[in-house]
């Protein structure tokens, strides 16, 4: 079996809604990181998916790889924050940590 | 105007300047001991940045860098509200409590970031450019709002503030990768002609622009993705919440303009936009503008804490603006714009005074503001009347001038609907702005309830932001003149 463009939207579709329901159903909050980082890492799919089937130019990769550079960035703020998080409540479980509200 | 890397540094002196004081402010905060100096040197680098903004105003609009930015009037405009916004929010740190306890140095670096990376966003005509600049914003945003030490509520704020824009910004580049697909191109332009040429397919192409708004409305804050900005205004540093809920919010207007404006539109020879055929947005941003404005005035009735009624109140006032969007020609746009400078004005205003009660008593409720007219300086209570009355769109003040004009752009389009939920908002409004008044004014201190004290840079601010406010609601001559000249997107 040949594989085509809609393989790679498939896979990166998927990979997308894993990604979102990962961040709605997890209350550890690095697994809720984890799953945003799913959610990035579909559009990296289709970005390079499309590049690789389109025309030929590079302007897919080069945005997946500022897509990586970027996800790394948010990782390193999300876990200092997740840090911060644990010194001051003991967990990192996003519902305990429950102070702001209406 | 096409330049490439090196032709344009010319046209680039506003961000290379504030670069610079980014720069000399981490190297400067290691060696100066009195932190004073820095954020005096903050507020120069940012001064020295908006000269260089001011002159390029009247010079040439042009694409920049491989067009990956675009200088013109459009991004120039929100250019000077970022500076305006930072500016004002580094002079009204300079009295708050809160962050004097806070590392001086870091606080302003990543302050002045966030700003330059409000200007990317301001030029993006890029989609990686758009992206790259959102999340520069929105990484130092996460910072900051998460920058008081040992704070559970703070700390809280940063998390779910991270957890939200990272789905919004993910679910936006997936978004983009669509519109990518179709047309082959991440340039504005190119977009442009490849989707009003080609016949794109329907739903990819609305479940992409659904997808995008998703990350640039969670800047904006309207519904259904302003969950955060509640939590995050309560549990930020108040002048950050300050900053985040002004310059952020036109930052965000600013991108969304340039995607849907010059990006997937086109200008028709009346001074209306024309959309992308198949795809009702006007009929989808009314329902968001209505949804959104009697969303926030609602959930802000029953506050108690006032950080926390702002927030909802910048909901409510991002509806607001949408409304300018709704009807898609060149008055809506405008109207636009100088709502986001009256707004900027009023706002930062009402933070203000937030601060000097929480210096004063510690307390952000709304039961800290207690006879507040009577305890010490009566100024505080009078400006914030001002503010509040202003924001909730009374005349003679510039809210209601902002109003004015949205509502006139709205009507003239035949929109009566809108119109009308948007006045019913007014008054709903009205209650709660109006319940604060009463509470400095009518009811009577407690022996416990702290003095206000006012030093000179805050009665300073004070007194410029209540007497902007006033004179833009009696004389908003040259405001509507600076925006309508603002109005313009280089495209070519």
């Amino acid at each position: 079996m040949e594989i085509t463009l809609t393989h790679f939207l498939v896979l990166g579709a998927i990979i997308f809604c894993l990604g979102m329901y990962t961040v709605l159903s997890r209350r550890n909050a690095i697994s809720v990181l984890m799953g945003v980082e799913l959610i990035l890492n579909s559009a990296n799919i289709n970005y390079v998916a499309f590049a690789h089937y389109s025309s030929g130019g590079v302007d897919g990769q080069i945005y997946a790889i500022f897509v990586i550079m970027l996800a790394a960035a948010e990782a390193a703020v999300g876990l200092a924050i997740v840090l911060a998080i644990f010194q001051i409540f003991h967990t990192i479980d996003v519902g305990a940590t429950e102070t702001l509200k209406n | 105007m096409d330049l490439d890397n090196l032709a344009s540094l010319e046209y680039f002196y506003p961000e290379i300047i504030l670069a610079g004081a980014i720069l000399l402010v981490i190297v400067l905060d290691l060696v100066i001991k009195n932190k004073r100096v820095i954020g005096a040197l903050s507020i120069l680098g940012c001064l020295a940045s908006l000269g260089a903004t001011l002159q390029l105003y009247s010079g040439p609009s042009g694409f920049l860098f491989h067009r990956m930015m675009v200088l013109d009037h459009f991004s120039l405009f929100f250019k000077i509200v970022a500076l305006a916004a930072t500016i004002l929010v580094l002079w009204m740190s300079f009295s708050s409590r809160e962050v004097a306890s806070l590392h001086q140095g870091e606080y302003a670096t990543i302050l002045l970031s966030s700003a330059l990376g409000m200007f990317f966003m301001a030029s993006a005509t890029n989609l990686l450019m758009a992206y790259l600049s959102l999340e520069m914003v929105s990484i130092t945003s996460y910072i900051l709002t998460g920058f008081l030490p040992r704070n559970r509520r703070s700390s809280e704020a940063a998390l779910k503030y991270l957890i939200y824009g990272g789905v919004a910004s993910g679910a936006m580049i997936y978004g983009m990768s669509w519109i990518f697909g179709m047309t082959g191109s991440l340039d504005y332009s190119q977009i442009h002609a490849a989707l009003f040429q080609g016949q794109p397919n329907q739903l990819a192409l609305f479940i992409a622009f659904v997808l995008i708004l998703a990350g640039f409305g969670y800047k904006i804050v309207f519904v259904p993705f302003h969950m955060w900005s509640p939590d995050v205004y309560q549990g930020a540093p108040t002048p950050f919440t300050a900053f985040l809920s002004v310059a952020s919010n036109a930052a965000g207007v600013a991108i969304l303009l340039r995607f849907f404006f010059p990006g997937v539109s086109q200008l028709g020879p009346d001074g209306s936009w024309r959309f992308l055929s198949g795809v009702e947005w006007p009929q989808f941003l009314l329902i968001v503008s209505m949804v959104t404005m009697t969303l926030g005035n609602l959930s802000a009735l029953g506050q108690q804490n006032l950080k926390r009624m702002l927030a909802y109140s910048g909901i409510a006032h991002a509806g607001y603006i949408l409304m300018g969007l709704v009807v898609l020609n060149t008055e809506g746009l405008q109207a636009m714009l100088f709502y986001i400078v009256v707004y900027l004005i009023m706002n930062l205003g009402a933070f203000l005074v937030v601060v000097l009660v929480a210096n004063a008593t510690g307390k952000e409720e709304i039961d800290g503001y207690r006879g507040l007219a009577w305890r010490g300086s009566a100024v505080p209570a009078i400006a914030m009347a001002i503010f509040l009355f202003s924001l909730t769109g009374l005349p003679p003040l510039a809210g209601f001038v902002g109003k004015f004009f949205l509502f006139a752009a709205v009507i003239k389009q035949q929109f009566y609907l809108l119109a009308l939920v948007a006045v019913a908002n007014s008054v709903i409004s009205l209650y709660y702005y109006a319940r604060v008044v009463k509470v400095m004014f009518l009811d009577f201190p407690e022996a416990s309830d702290g003095r206000v004290e006012l030093n000179p840079g805050a009665a300073t601010l004070l007194g410029l932001l209540s007497v902007m406010t006033l004179v833009f609601g009696i004389y908003w001559g040259p405001l509507v003149a600076f925006t309508s000249q603002s109005l313009q997107f280089f495209t070519k």
